[in-house]
């Protein structure tokens, strides 16, 4: 069996399993009532649909940003576009308190693609040769601006909703309420039409203008995906850590950078990391949960720990 | 063919091309030479418009760097930049295959599939093509990226420092393919190089650059000499003629 096809298969059984999983017991044999139908119809099935959409986008918004920071160790939660998308999505609430949904969201999305410009327009200065300097501006970088977002919503007293965005958790996702993340993972999907030029990116400006790329925009359009897909994911369940991290290092090992390839086993183990971690949320302390964020944020240092300790001990 | 009109480069307060003029006819191998920090990538990177313009002009055949289209400017002009560090894990068939970028924009036909291959068989990359470039030794990676510039199949070739991590064999063989490109489909290489040994040996044409400057320009016999070596490159190696050809002995 092929990898791809495997991934595959595990995936398909983890999102069957994750509809079994709750606080409302349901097991196999209840499928014959029209309640457990109900139950998968109106939370379970829009959960895991949720799961998986902002675990696969994640992974692939990841993807491009290391691609495009020619870093390894940058993703956007936690280089500024997570916190900028928060800070837009409070400024918002302040100002047009009576916005809709889809404005609020694409001011979110704004606000995200403006502080990830922000982050490329410091971090290019830094030397090419000092690679580790690129993620630590942007922790520093992102935890202003989430600082900034912090004293924002205490100032107005709206610090409940910041907790929600900063912690992802899927336990209040239910029918009607999670549909945006369908235009994360669209959005995401789409950059497989521009794979090859996203992995000609990877290879340096030089490189790129030389192929005949016009660079500006291509980085530009990376850069879009990537705040569409935090924006979305935080409005929706909130900031996951780790995924846009560990999954891209994971895959680049197995399977290369050529993301005509890389990108659907990104997407699917990125959907699969974070379907495992938020089933283990619901099982660890069952019936009640913990969020996913916490579970997320534990397996993926652990991960990264072990990436960085094995680092170049590969044979291929 | 090139022409470079009064180019002139500065950073900050630093020129680091003062009034540069050439014409590049087409066919031929023109080596380009000077000591470190001559301003040779910079004319290069320049030619490419890998820099942005400043001041002068730069067109290649029908196109003007700056103006034209990036695309057709990709299927006639193509560069190898001095450094390319890649961290990259494409495989070299993969990197290779990038190099008909320009023609097929992501869907490579039959004929880009069959010069990918011919790329790799003639610099000898057809054991290594699956592997990472991250994998690779110096020279191997060296000559992948030579691989992809080729199969880039493009009128105008600028390579910077290519000899860089090869070895004898390697730069050999390299540089008799580029004299077999410009004699047999008449294309035109610029090649920046360190070894006098091999401009002189296999170039038409070799330019001197110091400080921002052109300072020579004419056929190798011409242009290599002790007085060469002693006000360009101020140290005192000594010259001998082998074969008719000047030899830098080290
Ligand atoms: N960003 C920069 N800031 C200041 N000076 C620079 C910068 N980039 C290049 N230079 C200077 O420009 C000059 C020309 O550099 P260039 O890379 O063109 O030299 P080169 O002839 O290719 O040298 P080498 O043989 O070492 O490759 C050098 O003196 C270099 O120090
Ligand atoms: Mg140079």
């Amino acid at each position: 069996m092929s990898r791809p096809a495997l991934g595959l298969l595990l995936l398909c059984l983890l999102f069957v399993g994750s509809l079994f999983v709750g606080a409302t017991p349901l097991v196999p044999a209840d499928l014959l009532t029209a309640e457990a139908w109900a139950l998968i119809r109106d939370s379970r099935l829009p959960r895991a649909f949720a799961v998986v959409l902002s675990g696969a986008a994640l992974a692939i918004a990841g993807q491009i940003m290391q691609l495009i920071a020619r870093n390894r160790f940058v993703e956007p939660m936690t280089a500024g576009t997570g916190q900028s998308a928060m800070l837009g999505l409070l400024l918002v609430s302040l100002l047009m308190p009576g916005a809709e949904i889809g404005v609020k969201m694409a001011l979110a999305a704004l606000a995200a693609l403006l502080g990830s410009l922000g982050f490329f327009a410091i971090t290019r200065r830094l030397p090419p040769q000092e690679p580790l300097l690129v993620p630590l501006v942007g922790i520093v970088y992102g935890g202003v601006i989430g600082s900034t977002a912090v004293y924002i919503a205490f100032q107005i007293d709206l610090l409940q909703y910041l907790d929600i965005w900063m912690t992802g958790e899927f336990s209040g996702t239910m029918r009607g309420r999670y549909e945006l993340l369908w235009v994360a993972g669209g959005v995401a999907a789409l950059s497989y039409l521009v794979a090859d030029q996203f992995s000609i990116l990877g290879l340096g400006e030089a490189v790129s203008l030389n192929l005949g790329l016009n660079y500006r925009q291509v980085v530009l359009s990376g850069l879009v995906v990537i705040s569409v897909v935090t924006g979305l994911t935080v409005v929706t369940v909130g900031a996951i850590p780790f995924v846009g991290l560990v999954v891209p290092n994971l895959v680049s090992r197995i399977a290369g950078d050529n993301l005509r390839r890389s990108l659907p086993l990104t997407a699917m183990a990125g959907a699969a990391l974070v379907l495992a971690s938020d089933i283990f949320a619901r099982l660890v302390v069952h019936p009640f949960e913990v969020p996913v964020a916490t579970v997320i944020g534990m397996i993926g240092a652990a991960l990264f720990l072990w990436m960085l300790y094995g680092r170049g001990q590969h044979v291929s | 063919m090139i022409e470079v009109q009064d180019l002139s480069y500065r950073i900050g307060t630093a020129r680091i091309l003062d009034n540069v003029s050439l014409s590049l006819p087409r066919g031929g191998i023109l080596a380009l030479i000077g000591p470190n920090g001559a301003g040779k990538s910079t004319l290069l990177s320049l030619m490419a418009r890998l820099l942005p313009l400043q001041q002068g002009r730069i067109t290649v055949d029908d196109l003007e760097i700056g103006r034209c289209d990036d695309r057709d400017l990709a299927q006639c002009l193509a560069i190898l930049p001095q450094s390319v560090q890649a961290a990259s894990r494409l495989t070299v068939r993969d990197l290779v295959g990038f190099g008909r970028y320009p023609y097929h924009r992501g869907r490579p036909g039959a004929t880009d599939r069959q010069l990918v291959e011919e790329g790799l068989a003639l610099f000898d990359l057809l054991p290594l093509a699956e592997r990472g470039l991250d994998t690779l030794s110096g020279g191997q990676r060296q000559r992948a990226f030579v691989a992809m510039t080729y199969v880039q199949d493009t009128d105008y070739l600028l390579l910077d420092e290519p000899l860089n991590n090869l070895d004898l064999a390697a730069s050999r063989a390299l540089m008799a393919r580029l004299r077999d490109l410009a004699d047999r489909k008449g294309r035109t290489i610029v090649i920046v190089l360190h070894d006098i040994n091999f401009a002189s040996a296999y170039a038409d044409r070799v330019l001197v650059l110091k400080g921002g400057r052109l300072v020579a320009d004419g056929p190798p016999e011409a242009v290599i000499s002790s007085a060469l070596i002693e006000t360009v490159f101020e140290t005192d190696a000594r010259l001998h003629l082998v074969e008719g050809r000047p030899v830098v002995l080290v």
